[in-house]
Order: C-alpha cells, then structure tokens, then sequence
C-alpha cells in the first residue's frame, strides 16, 4: 500500500515538469514579442521599446534560460518587483479580457465548480442506476432499449445536442435560458447587499435568503446539466453495465442465490458493491473532467466557466490566456487524478497489491 | 459418418473435431483475424453501421454529381445566395449563385431552377451544399488524422514495448503526459497556437488533433507487441542472430498490429466529431468552408430564434450524429468481438 502510494507521488513531479514543457513548447510558435505578453500588460508600439522589453525580459535568451524564466518569473533588480513567473500562479496578461490570466481564472472558475457541484449526483448516480439496471435484466428490454440509448447517446456531439435542446427548451418553450442569470437577478447580484460568501452563486443566493435568485441560477443550469448527464450516462452505462454482468457470474454470487437469498439482496448486497468500483473510478475522472471546464457544453450555452472562456480566447487566438487555462487545468487534473488514484487504492485490494 | 463423431457440447470435443472447411480468405488473415472480420459483419446493428457508411462514401464520391460545385476551382466554398444575415426556410428560390443543374434535378423536383433545399443559414450559405460537399471534408480530415495518427502511434508503441525497461518508462510518461489535458481543450490550444503560422485552413486542426491522438494506438500496439514478443519463433530469431529491427519488422508487428489497425480505422468517425467540434468553436476553416462543425457554428447567432429558424441545426445536426452513429455502431460490434473473453469462441 504505502509502496503504491509513494510509487504514484513519484508520477507527480513528472507529469507536472511533462505538463510545464509541454505548455512551454506550444508557447514557442509565439514570437518573442508575443511571448512578452507573459510579462507585460501592453506591447510597446515603438521599437526601440519593443527591443527593450525583449531584452529584459530575456525572450532571445536559450530556451532553458527562458523556461526557467517562465517558471519563476523576472524581477526588477532596483525594485525587486517580479513580473511573470508561473510558480506563482502569475500567468501572463489576457488581451481578450485585458486582465491578468490569474484574474480571469479566479471570476471564472467558481461557475464551474458550481456547475459541477450541481451536475455529479444526476451525472453520476443516474448513469450507474442504469448500468445495473441493465445488467440485471441482460438481453431483456431494460438492456436492449439502454444499448441503443447508449449508441444513440454516444453519438450526439455535445453541440448538436445542446443545440437542439436549446431550440426545445428555449426558442420553443422558453423553460430554460442559457447564460448563468437573468437580466434582474444580475442587477441584484451586483448590489452591495449581496454578499459572496462563498462565491458559489446558488450557495451565497440561498444564505443571501434570495430564493428567487436561486431558482434563476438552476434554472439557467438546467441545461447544460441535462447535456452533461445524458453525454456520461452512455459511458457510465457501458462501464457498470460489463462490470456487474462479470461479477454476477462469480461463484460467491451463485452461492448466495443457492442458499436462499431473495434476488434483491444477492444484487443490493452482495454483487453492486463490488461491481461499483469501475464505476466510482469512473466517477472520479468525471469529476474531474468536469472542474478542468467542459469547453464545449459552457460554450454552447454561454456559461461564463472557464471552458468557455478558454474557448473564447482560442477563438480569437488569444494564446497567452488559453495556455494559462491549460496550466490551471493541468494543475488541477494531476493533482484531482492523484487523489483518484489513491482513494483507488483503499477501496480495491487488488491495485495495492499489484 | 457423422454418427461416428463423439457427440456433447464441449471445447475440447469442438476443437478435436473440428471439421470445417477453411476458406483462402481465413488462411490469408490467420484464424484469430478471420474471427474478428466476420464477428463484425454478424450482429443487425453493425451491418446498419456499414451501411451508413457506405452511404457516406457514397455521398462523398458522387457530390460533384448531387450538386456541382459554382466555383469548380475551389469546390469546399459553399455558394452564397446573398449577404442578409436572415436564414432562409427551405424551398426558396436560389437567385444568385445557382450550381449548375445535375441531370436529377428535373426528374425528382418538377423544376428547372434551384431552390434552397435545406434552407439557407446566416448570410445566405446553401445548408445543403454545406453538408454535401462537407461529407468529403469529413472523410478527407478524418483519413489524413487516422493514418497519421496509426503510423506515429504504432512506430512509437512498437520501440517502447520491444526495447522495454527505460525506454518504455520514459515513454509512457510521455503518453502520460500528452493524455493530462482533456482531448478537446488540448487540441483547442494548439490549433490556436498555430493557426497564425498557417492561416485559417483545415491544417491547424488536423495537426492538432494528430499531436494529441496518437497516445491510444500506442498504448493499444504496446499491449499486444507485449504478448506477441513472448511467443517462441520471436526467441528463436533472437537466438540465431536476427538483427532488433528485423525482428520487429518481419516478425513482431505484422503479427501484433491488426486489432490496432481495425480499431484505428473505426476512430474517423471519432476524429470526425472532434474536427466538427473545434470547428464549431470557431478553430479551423474559414467562414464559408463546407464543414460540417462550421455549418453548424452558423447556428450560434440565432439561438433565441431557434424555433423559426429550425432546419439550420436539424439538417446538419442529424447528418453528424448518423456519421458518427455508423461508425460506432460498428466500433461497438468491434468492442465485443475483441473482448478477451470472447477469444477462441466463434
């Protein structure tokens, strides 16, 4: 166990100086005075300006002089000022948002983790409810009408069916709009009266005492909650759906069936338990994937997280901002994936010993 | 004789007596591939999976003949009938910039004068020629990254697992590394990153997708070069002297590389998808461009009038989901034909 875990903390260092070069490499299509956007707000427009900022901040330097730069920032020696410097989470200037990176990741990224909170138990919970459900009367309707649900759903791109359930729920029906509030409940929350305590909208509306604001919140999420769930349930299907029909022929099942026990708790009790760990393995990367900002659903529906932020900066090739989400996101994902990997291990006996 | 036979159902008595007869085309794959082949053409939803694809290749190959291009020059610019940002319904006269009239026309739509089959979308692209002319897009992005992708994947899969030890590890925490980014937001990022040194063309979105596609293959072609590299005739060549890259070449990956291979040609439909997608957020082609994710990027400025504006998410909406639906109807007949737990049964 403590040998795993250590072997796994070993992959960290790796994958993160992996993640840094790899982000850095892309960073060098740039020119230099492109890249100074990394340390300064405004390019100058004159050249010799443009010569002087490249000089100190050493953007014709070698490469590893440059990474170790990117990496630590620049500091102003008369004023020990740094400037740049990722290790400190300073990622540049954001011409899109003229802001820095940092800045904009910090608006943005609670969204997405709203989004999420909100989005896991019906992603999750439904998906794997219907993998048993399959498993269990395998080959029967419920299998054969969750097959075909499963093909059909991992066939609509995200787009195409986020669109057209724009059109249902919204040009049509006018249930659910996309964006994050309505036009009052922005006014409302950009009052002074309303206090973020948590900055988590739902949350700070609901200790605000706001009912109303809440319900907008959710109702704004509603859809790209619902084109979240029914993209994972496909595959939270597949996965529990084989899991649960490998362990129902394992013999402690028939064992337990020969004894006596009703079929409910040889399936509840004793085979979902086991069946579940792909699932929650499966679960956990969800998770995940979800915080890193899904770009296409928030795109899709203008939800101001940071997918859709970074989707918005690549659109306008605003480089600089999207590899600082990609920095961020590749924080977040190794360390989140750690995490994964070894509460992994405390459940599943076999990936420790292995 | 037959009576003859021991009778039961059994493996062993299957297999001692196993009497069929054996095609030039089993013996040309080997058994274990024949089993694949003809697992994928068994099941009603694979063979419906086939034929959307054939209708596919069909549409590609015979769109000069559907709807001939206006600009025979440059063919993937979608004719504009007009610069209003209005989309137009279906069925209105195409005033400025008809196609020249193909010999179906007049037969099937009792008329001599091309009308907006599909409609039109923001500024007066013909949605049908969009996903007509976008079908061979599809195909020709889809092949370039498939192959692509397959050669890097198997040449870099195929050095890690044979020479194993440091070579391996340091390679696969290369896989590891390239696989941390989520797919799309890592293709997003470098299509962007490029686009200015290429111009907005199909290019920056295929290099992309390629630079974060071929981990799979080599993670897939690993594995079974693994299990291949154990078998007795690959020691035997070692031992009477065959050189490394011989060995590998003759003996190791013709033997271990077509489960990749089927599964790398199953992947367009995938690569497709992903293509649509960066297109669609507004990373790839040019405004104009028959393709199908562009098509459907029109949409995005009419989103409060979805309802009037219906046909211009519908029509190329349904035609990416029945593209993508073939290719895994028969990726989902591949999975279980290639589950280990289905090998050796026929």
């Amino acid at each position: 166990m403590v040998t795993y875990i250590i072997r796994r903390l070993l992959l960290v260092p790796v994958l993160l100086v992996g993640v840094t070069i790899l982000i850095f490499g892309m960073l060098q299509f740039l020119s230099p005075i492109e890249r100074s956007a990394l340390y300064i707000r405004d390019v100058p427009k004159n050249d010799r300006a443009v010569e002087g900022v490249i000089k100190q901040y050493g953007l014709d330097k070698p490469l590893y002089v440059q990474y170790w730069k990117w990496l630590v920032g620049v500091t102003n020696e008369k004023t020990g000022e740094r400037r740049g410097g990722i290790l400190f989470g300073d990622f540049g200037y954001s011409r899109i948002a003229s802001q820095p990176v940092a800045d904009l990741i910090k608006n943005r990224f609670p969204n997405t983790l709203d989004l999420t909170l909100w989005a896991v138990a019906p992603v999750i919970l439904v998906g794997i409810w219907l993998g048993v459900q399959a498993a269990v009367h395998q080959n029967g309707i419920i299998d054969q009408a969750a097959r075909m649900f499963s093909i059909v759903g991992t066939s609509f791109p995200t787009f195409v069916f986020g669109l057209l359930v724009l059109m249902i729920f919204y040009a049509n029906l006018h249930w659910f709009p996309p964006g994050r509030l309505s036009d009052w409940a922005n006014r409302v929350v950009l009052t002074n009266t309303f206090h973020h305590y948590t900055q988590l909208l739902t949350f700070d509306a609901l200790l605000n005492g706001r009912f109303d604001i809440f319900l907008d919140a959710l109702r704004h999420m509603f859809l790209p909650i619902l084109t979240l769930s029914y993209i994972s349930w496909a595959t939270f299907l597949r996965v529990t759906r084989s899991s649960m029909l490998e362990t129902l022929r394992m013999e402690y099942i028939t064992t337990a069936r020969a004894k006596g026990l009703p079929e409910k708790d040889v399936i509840y009790k004793h085979a979902q338990p086991n069946a579940m760990i792909p699932a929650i393995t499966l679960a956990g990367f969800s998770v995940i994937g979800l915080l890193g900002g899904v770009v296409i659903t928030e795109t899709v529906f203008t939800y101001p997280g940071i997918g859709q932020a970074a989707a918005q900066a690549a659109a306008q090739l605003d480089v600089v901002t999207v590899l600082g989400f990609a920095l961020f996101n590749g924080f977040i994902l190794i360390c989140s994936n750690l995490v994964v990997d070894v509460l992994y291990a405390f459940v599943d006996p076999r990936v420790r010993l292995s | 004789m037959a009576e003859m036979n021991p009778t039961g159902d059994n493996t062993l008595l299957r297999e001692t007596t196993a009497l069929r007869e054996i095609g030039w085309f089993e013996r040309f794959l080997g058994p274990e591939n024949y089993r694949i082949i003809t697992g994928l053409l068994k099941t009603p939803a694979s063979i419906f999976g086939f034929i959307l694809i054939g209708l596919f290749v069909f549409i590609s190959l015979a769109a000069p003949i559907i709807i001939p291009p206006t600009t025979p020059n440059d063919p993937y610019k979608i004719p504009r009938d007009g610069f209003s940002p209005n989309p137009k319904p279906m069925g209105t006269e195409w005033k400025r910039n008809a196609p020249p009239l193909p010999f179906w026309y007049k037969p099937i739509m009792k008329s001599d004068q091309w009308v907006h089959i599909m409609g039109t979308s923001t500024g007066q692209y013909d949605i049908f020629y969009g996903i007509i002319w976008g079908t061979r897009t599809a195909f020709r992005t889809g092949f370039i990254v498939v192959i692509t992708t397959f050669l890097i994947g198997t040449i870099i899969g195929a050095i890690s697992s044979y020479y194993g030890g440091a070579v391996d590890n340091v390679i696969m925490r290369v896989v590891d590394v390239f696989l941390t980014l989520p797919f799309i937001l890592a293709a997003l990022i470098l299509a962007a990153v490029i686009t200015p040194r290429f111009g907005k063309s199909l290019f920056p979105a295929i290099i992309a997708l390629i630079a974060f596609g071929w981990m799979t293959y080599a993670r897939l072609i690993r594995g079974d070069i693994l299990s291949v590299k154990q078998r007795d005739y690959v020691l035997a060549a070692q031992v009477i002297g065959v050189k490394d890259s011989r060995i590998l070449m003759r003996h190791i990956i013709p033997n271990a590389i077509f489960p990749t291979l089927v599964y790398a040609s199953l992947g367009i439909g995938d690569v497709v998808l992903s293509f649509a997608a960066l297109s669609f957020l507004g990373i790839g082609t040019e405004i104009g461009y028959a393709d199908w994710g562009q098509v459907l990027s029109f949409a995005r400025n009419w989103i409060t009038s979805l309802n009037q504006y219906w046909y211009i998410i519908v029509w190329p909406g349904l035609t990416l989901v029945l593209f993508v639906m073939g290719w895994n109807l028969v990726g989902d007949a591949l999975r279980d034909v290639l589950d280990p737990r289905m090998r050796g049964k026929s």
